[in-house]
């Protein structure tokens, strides 16, 4: 849905050749080496590794629930989600909880957190999408700093079984 | 007038109107003669007629105004009651209804005019010749009289005064003072006269003082009166300045009013008269008070109001979840305090069992205020079954009991649906037709109870028929037509395999379709609603004889005592309502039959369910220790479930595991442990 509406805005900031261009602020997250940014507006908390309590018989990317004051939120990893190497956890490991529309509150683990970045519509690339795993829930690349931050798509990340 | 804002208010009194006409119109068609019935539904009908007309729905407005017009012959006793005229009645309210859900659906009320039914009901005002009026005439005159009441101009001096009053009158007229008494009308159309009366009344009261109102302040503060109102005012100022300050009210229709001679109200006696001429006047007073009270509540009013406030579902549910999470920090508290025993005061000790005192207290009363009487979803039943009776041209009769026993809101807005389900089909299957009744030896007016009833920490309702019951053989040889099992597998079926059998979706015995059932959905939904609601059905059969149908639901859905208990380290919470006992099991005594593992306690044999396979997860206990197995319940099935270890009891906040995640059907939510860790709530009955 991010995707649909940044799509949307640099349409419009094109068309219009307006000087002032819509910023979005993202997270940067470290997963391996490679950083991704989240939408800030999708993120409800950042919290610190803590103990998941398993649930059995569900998708092996869901890791479990965690006790968010008092409620309680499925955690998901995404290093398995994308198919990466298994999570090691870490001191700078956080859980971050997204606030979906229609799926309400998930947490996804992410190796550390880095920073917030603002970005302006235009200093995104989309990403054209190959039939690669993991480069779906890519929408775009962002550059800062002479750091790329691929921009996650968390429409297609939060579906059932992720684009395969 | 912006109505939007009235909209909700509105559709809550007419679906109240309309189940109380509905309720009514059974009535009447029991006792047709019954005045008091009567005048409920006509007052019904009038104000929802006043409620539509103000609202503009002009459709309603018309068809309640042509059905208040039929009850205002009927009260007249122009017309009397006919069967006939029930059924329209009937028609009517079905009309009305079909509007308030237009209304409740779209905003409007839909382009039907019913022109068809309101044609019935004129026609029925019309043929009012050929009804005796012999039997009415006396209610004739009470509604004369009534009217008369209604337009008098000096009301005021029907008013009881009582000593008091009258000595405080006399006081003021010796000052000077004047006394004036006033009658106030508002509009028909107001939707909060109780509140323009307020204004009324403290819009005279800068003016000077109200000694008396008629009906008592208190009584116009909970809207128990029609559309006016009495008053005597002890005022300097005059009566046209009195009267302006009153019209300035909006909504008010007409404020009449003039000097009061004292001397013509009635009871009126001198101040100064002999004692014992006051004490007998007192007591006349006395009698005549109460007697006059229940009169004016028996003409204009409204059944009495309970003091109650609509509270929105929402904020009880937040409401809730505060005393959910002051529940978990309460057991973490209690934990804490007995794991390091020794350095706690025993004051610290005693406040944690005041905490916990209050913590139950006030968690039994919020959920107190979630519970509501099943009365409001059973209600309508009378009415589906009379309807039903005509349709099917069978003679039936619904008994009813314990209305008032509560449930949570959320389970009470689902019950009814399957609660409808059941008694169609104890009214279609069950009950035979009148004549095979007649040949059977039974009544020929089949009997249909429904009767709820509080057992422990579920509440049970059963629907019962002494209809045919069950054909066992007939089920049996169905599903052989239906090829579900083999011919040789369905002979081995016990009785009660085979009824279960009623529960699978797309399975129907009836001969033949009809409106009401027989297309095979019904049971296997009213299965799912109620395990859904985490009850459970069953049914129980005597061929000839009837079938009862019992519904089990746990009184609440949010906090439960459970078992805690460890397999293969990870904690896991029970619910206790399906926990019959714990054994402690040799692993000699685990034998085999047909590949499963089952034990055999005290002469039953139970199977085995090994959870540590059904969550994946290893056992920690060594294989040739003993087993602990809980054995659990559900119907007549038992089932022994095997863990590693043993917590304790305790009670538990149910928690969704949130939308994302689907989990399997044996886990039915998760619980905030006193440490915050999180344990799932395993449901026993979908593991057996």
């Amino acid at each position: 849905m991010d995707q649909l509406s940044t799509m949307n805005a640099i349409s419009l900031a094109n068309e219009e050749g307006k000087t002032n261009v819509e910023t979005i602020q993202y997270i940067v997250i470290r997963l391996g080496d490679e950083q991704f940014g989240i939408d800030i507006k999708y993120i409800d908390n950042i919290v610190r590794m803590q103990n998941i309590t398993r649930v059995p018989k569900v998708q092996d990317y869901l890791l479990g629930v965690i006790n968010l004051r008092g409620e309680v939120i499925p955690v998901m990893s995404l290093r398995r989600k994308m198919n990466l190497a298994d999570d090691e956890f870490t001191k700078a490991t956080r859980i971050i909880i997204l606030k979906l529309e229609n799926q309400g509150n998930v947490g996804v683990i992410v190796d550390e957190v880095k920073e917030v970045v603002t970005l302006a519509v235009d200093e995104i690339d989309k990403v054209q999408h190959k039939n690669g795993e993991s480069a779906n829930f890519v929408s775009g690349v962002g550059k800062h700093e002479n750091e790329l931050i691929s921009i996650l798509d968390l429409g297609t990340l939060a579906s059932e079984d992720g684009a395969q | 007038m912006d109505v939007n804002q009235y909209l909700e208010i509105f559709l809550d009194e007419t679906k109240e109107h309309l189940q109380n006409l509905n309720t009514r119109i059974l009535e009447l068609e029991q006792d047709a003669e019954n005045m008091d019935t009567i005048n409920e539904i006509f007052r019904a009908a009038h104000s929802l007629k006043g409620m539509a007309g103000t609202m503009g729905y002009k459709r309603m407005q018309n068809l309640t105004h042509d059905m208040e017009n039929v009850f205002s012959e009927v009260r007249n006793g122009t017309i009397k009651v006919q069967p006939e005229m029930i059924d329209i009645l009937f028609k009517c309210l079905d009309a009305l209804e079909e509007y308030t859900d237009n209304i409740q659906n779209n905003a409007d009320e839909g382009t039907n005019d019913n022109a068809p039914i309101i044609k019935q009901l004129n026609d029925i005002i019309n043929s009012k010749n050929s009804g005796g009026a012999a039997p009415a005439a006396a209610p004739a005159e009470e509604k004369k009289e009534e009217k008369e009441e209604a337009t008098s101009t000096s009301k005021w001096y029907d008013i009881a005064l009582d000593n008091h009053q009258i000595t405080v009158l006399e006081e003021a007229k010796k000052e000077g003072k004047k006394i004036y008494g006033i009658n106030v009308l508002i509009q028909e159309s107001c939707l909060l006269k109780a509140a323009r009366a307020f204004l009324v009344f403290k819009a005279i009261e800068e003016k000077g003082e109200i000694i008396v109102s008629d009906p008592s302040a208190q009584d116009v503060e909970d809207e128990k009166f029609d559309r006016d109102f009495t008053l005597i005012v002890v005022s300097d100022a005059n009566f046209d300045d009195i009267k302006k300050v009153i019209s300035n009210v909006s909504e008010i229709e007409a404020v009449t009013g003039e000097d009061l001679v004292l001397e013509k109200t009635k009871n009126y006696q001198p101040g100064d008269a002999a004692p014992a001429v006051v004490a007998a006047q007192t007591s006349e007073k006395k009698a005549a008070a109460p007697a006059a009270k229940t009169e004016k509540k028996q003409a204009p009013g409204k059944p009495i109001v309970n003091r109650t406030v609509r509270v929105d579902i929402e904020k009880l549910d937040s409401l809730m979840n505060l005393v959910s999470e002051l529940i978990i920090a309460k057991n973490s508290l209690v934990a804490t305090s007995t794991q390091n025993e020794s350095g706690n005061s025993s004051a610290f000790n005693e406040q944690v069992e005041y905490l916990e005192t209050v913590t139950t207290n006030l968690h039994e009363s919020v959920m107190k205020v979630r519970m509501v009487p099943i009365e409001s979803v059973v209600n309508k039943f009378p009415r589906m079954i009379r309807d039903l009776a005509k349709n099917l041209d069978k003679k039936m009769e619904l008994y009813m009991s314990g209305e008032e026993t509560e449930l949570d809101r959320t389970v009470v807005d689902e019950i009814g649906d399957p609660l409808m389900h059941l008694l169609r089909n104890a009214a279609d299957h069950g009950l035979e037709a009148s004549e095979v009744r007649v040949q059977r030896g039974k009544p020929e007016v089949g009997s249909i109870f429904l009767d709820a009833y509080q057992d422990g920490n579920n509440v049970v309702i059963e629907v019962r028929d002494d209809g045919n019951g069950i054909d066992v053989n007939a089920v049996r040889a169905k599903i052989i037509e239906r090829n579900l099992v083999s011919e040789e597998q369905a002979q081995a079926l016990s009785d009660k395999e085979v009824i279960d059998y009623l529960f699978h979706p797309g399975f129907s015995t009836a001969k033949k379709i009809t409106d009401v059932s027989g297309r095979g959905v019904g049971l296997d939904v009213v299965r799912s609603k109620i395990e859904s609601l985490s009850g459970e059905v069953e049914v129980k059969s005597k061929l000839g004889e009837g079938s009862t149908w019992t519904i089990r639901l746990p009184l609440t859905l949010a906090i439960i005592q459970s078992l805690m208990v460890i397999i293969g380290g990870e904690k896991y919470a029970i619910s206790l309502g399906s926990i019959q006992t714990i054994e402690d099991i040799a692993p000699s005594e685990v034998k085999k039959v047909e590949n499963k593992e089952v034990i055999n306690l005290r002469g039953s044999v139970i199977p085995l369910i090994r959870l540590n396979e059904i969550l994946d997860i290893e056992s920690k206990n060594a294989s040739d220790d003993n087993l602990i197995v809980v054995i659990v319940k559900k119907g007549d099935q038992m089932a022994g479930l095997v863990v590693d270890e043993l917590i304790g009891q305790q009670e538990i906040v149910i928690k969704s595991l949130g939308k994302y995640i689907k989990q399997p059907k044996f886990i039915s939510g998760a619980t905030i442990l006193g440490d915050g860790e999180i344990a799932l709530i395993l449901d026993a009955n979908a593991l057996m």
